[in-house]
C-alpha cells in the first residue's frame, strides 16, 4: 500500500498543479496542454484503483479525441503564438463561486456516502469483460439513451453549421 | 500485468532483473531496427527506381543511418524566433516516446498451441516474450497512436510558421479520420478473440493458417487495417502531411540537429511497431513450424521474417503509389472504409453470435437482412428527399 500512497500523492499534486496553472495561464494553447495534464493524471490515478479499462478509455476519448479537437479548433481560429491575451473574464468571481460550490458539494456527497470506507486492496479486479457486461445489460437503457443524445448533437451541429 | 506468469506470486530482485532486461532487449532491437530500417528503404527504393542509393558509409552502404545520426548530433540546434520555446521543445519527445512505449505490448516470441501457452523460462522463471501484458493490450496501443498524433500536431502549432501548421492540422484531421476505421478494424479481431490482451489474441490463433485471424475475419478488416494504418504512419500515399512539394517540409519543417532526429526516428520507429502490429493482429504473431530444435528460437525468427514482409510493402506503396489529394483522402476515410468495416464488424458479431447460442441459420441471416434493406431504403429515402430540398432551393435562389 505504501506504494500506492506515495504515487497518489506524486499524481495528485500534478493534477492539482496542472488544474491551476491550466486557469491562470495566458496562454491559450498551454492552458489546453494544462487540461491535457489533468486528464492524463486522472488516468493514472484509475490504474491506480486497477480500474485499467477506465484508464485507457480515458486516454483514448478525453486525450486521444476530445482535447485533440479542442486544439484543432484552437489552432485554427485563434492561437496568434507568443500573443499573451487577457483571458480573465468580468464574471470570475461568480464562474469561482459556482466552482468552489460544485466542489463543496462533490466533497460532501463523497463523505457523506463512504464517509470511512476503505479501498478494498484483495478484492475482485474489474475485467473489461465485467465492465461490458454490465453496460450492455443492467445499464444498456441509459446506453441507449446516451448514444441517441449523442447522435442528435452530432446532426444537430452539423445542421447549423450548414448554411446551403 | 496480471497474464504474465512471472508476477504471480510475488516480485523479487531476479522477476526485476528479468523485467529490466526485457525493457533493455526490447530498446536496443527498435533503435537498431530502425537504422535498419531507414537503410532498408532506401536501398529498396532506389533498387524500385533504377538507382543504386546509399553505398558509401560501410558495406552496401549499411551505416550509411549512422553517420546520419552522427550528422545530427553535431549540427545546431536552432529555433526560429517565433516559436513558443517549452512546446517546441516538448513536441519531439511525445513523438518519440509514444512510439517506443507501444511496442512494449507485442509479443515478439515464444511458441504457442499443442500445450504449450507461449511462456519462456529464463533464469528458471516463465515469462513471455514480450514487454508487457496487461489486460487491456491493444487499447494500449490505439491510446499510444492518439498520444502520438499530439507530437505532430504540436510541432506545427509550436514551430510558428505557416507551413508547419498547414501539416500539422493536415495531420490532426487525418489522423482523427483514419483511427474510426483503424479501431474498428481491431474490434474485429477482439471480437474474434474473445479478449484485449495481446496475449490472448496471438493464443487464440494458434494451430494454424486458417485460424489466423486474416482468414477467419475474412480478410476486409486486414486491409481496412492496412490502409488506416497507412495514413495513420503519414505515410505515401497518405504523406499529406509533409507533402514536400506542398508544404516545404510539413510539421517538421523548422526543426533541426538532434529535434528532427527524434521525429525521423518515431516514424520509422511507428512503421516497424504498426507493422509488428498487423502480424499480431492477423498473421498468428510468432506462430509457424518448429524446424529442428531450440522451440524458443524459430518463433521469433518467424514473427521477424513476417514483420520484414510488412516493411517490403510499406516501402513497395511509397515507392509505386501516387499522392491522394486532401479531398480524395477524406472520401476514402468517411465514406468508404468507415462504413465497409461498420458492416463488417455487425457481420462478424452476428456470425459470432449466432454460432454462440446456436441459432438458426435461415432466421438470423434472413432477419439480418431485411433489417439491413429497410435501414438502406429509409437512408435511401432520406438522401433523396434531402436532395429534393436543396434542389427547390437552388431553383428559388
Amino acid at each position: 500500500m505504501v506504494a500506492q500512497n506515495i504515487f497518489f500523492g506524486i499524481l495528485s499534486a500534478i493534477v492539482i498543479v496542472s488544474a491551476l496553472r491550466m486557469v491562470t495561464t495566458r496562454n491559450i494553447v498551454h492552458a489546453a496542454l494544462y487540461l491535457v495534464a489533468v486528464l492524463a493524471g486522472l488516468g493514472a490515478l484509475y490504474v491506480l484503483l486497477t480500474a485499467e479499462f477506465v484508464a485507457t478509455t480515458q486516454v483514448l476519448v478525453y486525450i486521444g479525441a476530445v482535447m485533440v479537437l479542442f486544439l484543432f479548433g484552437i489552432m485554427l481560429t485563434k492561437a496568434p503564438l507568443g500573443n499573451e491575451m487577457e483571458m480573465t473574464g468580468k464574471q470570475w468571481p461568480l464562474a469561482a463561486l459556482v466552482a468552489a460550490l460544485l466542489g463543496g458539494v462533490t466533497i460532501y456527497s463523497l463523505l457523506n456516502g463512504f464517509g470511512s470506507d476503505r479501498l478494498v486492496t484483495d478484492g475482485p479486479v474489474y475485467r473489461t469483460a465485467d465492465v461490458s457486461d454490465e453496460v450492455f445489460s443492467t445499464y444498456i437503457i441509459p446506453f441507449e439513451a446516451v448514444s441517441v443524445l449523442l447522435l442528435a448533437a452530432l446532426i444537430g451541429a452539423i445542421v447549423l453549421a450548414r448554411k446551403d | 500485468m496480471t497474464g504474465d506468469p512471472l508476477f504471480i506470486d510475488g516480485v523479487d530482485l531476479v522477476d526485476i532483473g528479468i523485467m529490466a532486461a526485457k525493457v533493455l532487449v526490447a530498446f536496443t532491437f527498435l533503435l537498431v531496427a530502425t537504422m535498419f530500417m531507414v537503410w532498408f528503404e532506401r536501398k529498396l527504393i532506389s533498387d524500385m527506381q533504377n538507382r543504386i542509393g546509399p553505398n558509401v558509409a560501410g558495406p552496401w552502404g549499411l551505416l550509411q543511418t549512422f553517420a546520419d545520426g552522427v550528422k545530427f548530433f553535431f549540427k545546431e540546434d536552432l529555433r526560429p524566433e517565433n516559436a513558443d520555446p517549452l512546446v517546441f521543445r516538448l513536441a519531439p519527445y511525445i513523438a518519440a516516446v509514444t512510439a517506443f512505449l507501444s511496442f512494449a505490448v507485442v509479443p515478439i516470441g515464444g511458441s504457442f498451441g499443442s500445450g504449450s501457452s507461449g511462456t519462456v523460462t529464463i533464469f528458471g522463471r516463465e515469462t513471455y516474450l514480450q514487454v508487457a501484458d496487461p489486460p487491456i493490450g491493444i487499447l494500449l496501443l490505439l491510446a499510444m497512436s492518439s498520444i502520438a498524433v499530439y507530437g505532430v500536431m504540436l510541432a506545427g502549432w509550436a514551430s510558428g510558421s505557416k507551413y508547419p501548421l498547414i501539416g500539422s492540422v493536415r495531420a490532426s484531421a487525418q489522423a482523427i479520420s483514419y483511427e474510426a476505421a483503424l479501431g474498428m478494424a481491431t474490434v474485429v479481431v477482439v471480437i474474434l478473440a474473445g479478449t484485449l490482451s495481446t496475449h490472448g489474441i496471438v493464443a487464440a490463433q494458434a494451430g494454424g493458417i486458417t485460424r489466423w485471424f486474416v482468414l477467419s475475419s475474412g480478410v476486409v478488416p486486414f486491409i481496412v487495417f492496412l490502409i488506416a494504418a497507412t495514413a495513420e504512419l503519414n505515410r505515401p500515399p497518405f504523406d499529406l502531411v509533409e507533402a514536400e512539394q506542398e508544404l516545404v517540409g510539413g510539421f517538421h519543417t523548422e526543426y533541426s540537429s538532434i529535434r528532427f532526429a527524434l521525429f525521423f526516428l518515431a516514424e520509422f520507429m511507428n512503421v516497424i511497431t504498426m507493422s509488428a502490429i498487423m502480424v499480431t493482429l492477423f498473421f498468428g504473431g510468432p506462430a509457424g513450424p518448429i524446424l529442428f530444435g531450440m522451440t524458443w528460437f524459430w518463433p521469433t525468427v518467424w514473427f521477424l521474417l513476417k514483420v520484414l514482409a510488412f516493411l517490403f510493402v510499406f516501402v513497395w506503396f511509397r515507392a509505386t503509389l501516387p499522392r491522394l489529394r486532401y479531398d480524395q483522402l477524406m472520401h476514402l476515410g468517411w465514406k468508404l472504409l468507415i462504413p465497409l468495416i461498420l458492416f463488417w464488424l455487425m457481420f462478424i458479431s452476428l456470425k459470432e453470435l449466432r454460432a454462440a447460442n446456436d441459432w438458426n441459420w435461415i432466421a438470423t441471416y434472413g432477419a439480418a437482412f431485411i433489417a439491413l434493406a429497410i435501414g438502406t431504403a429509409l437512408l435511401l429515402a432520406g438522401l433523396r428527399a434531402g436532395d429534393r430540398a436543396f434542389q427547390d432551393e437552388l431553383e428559388e435562389a
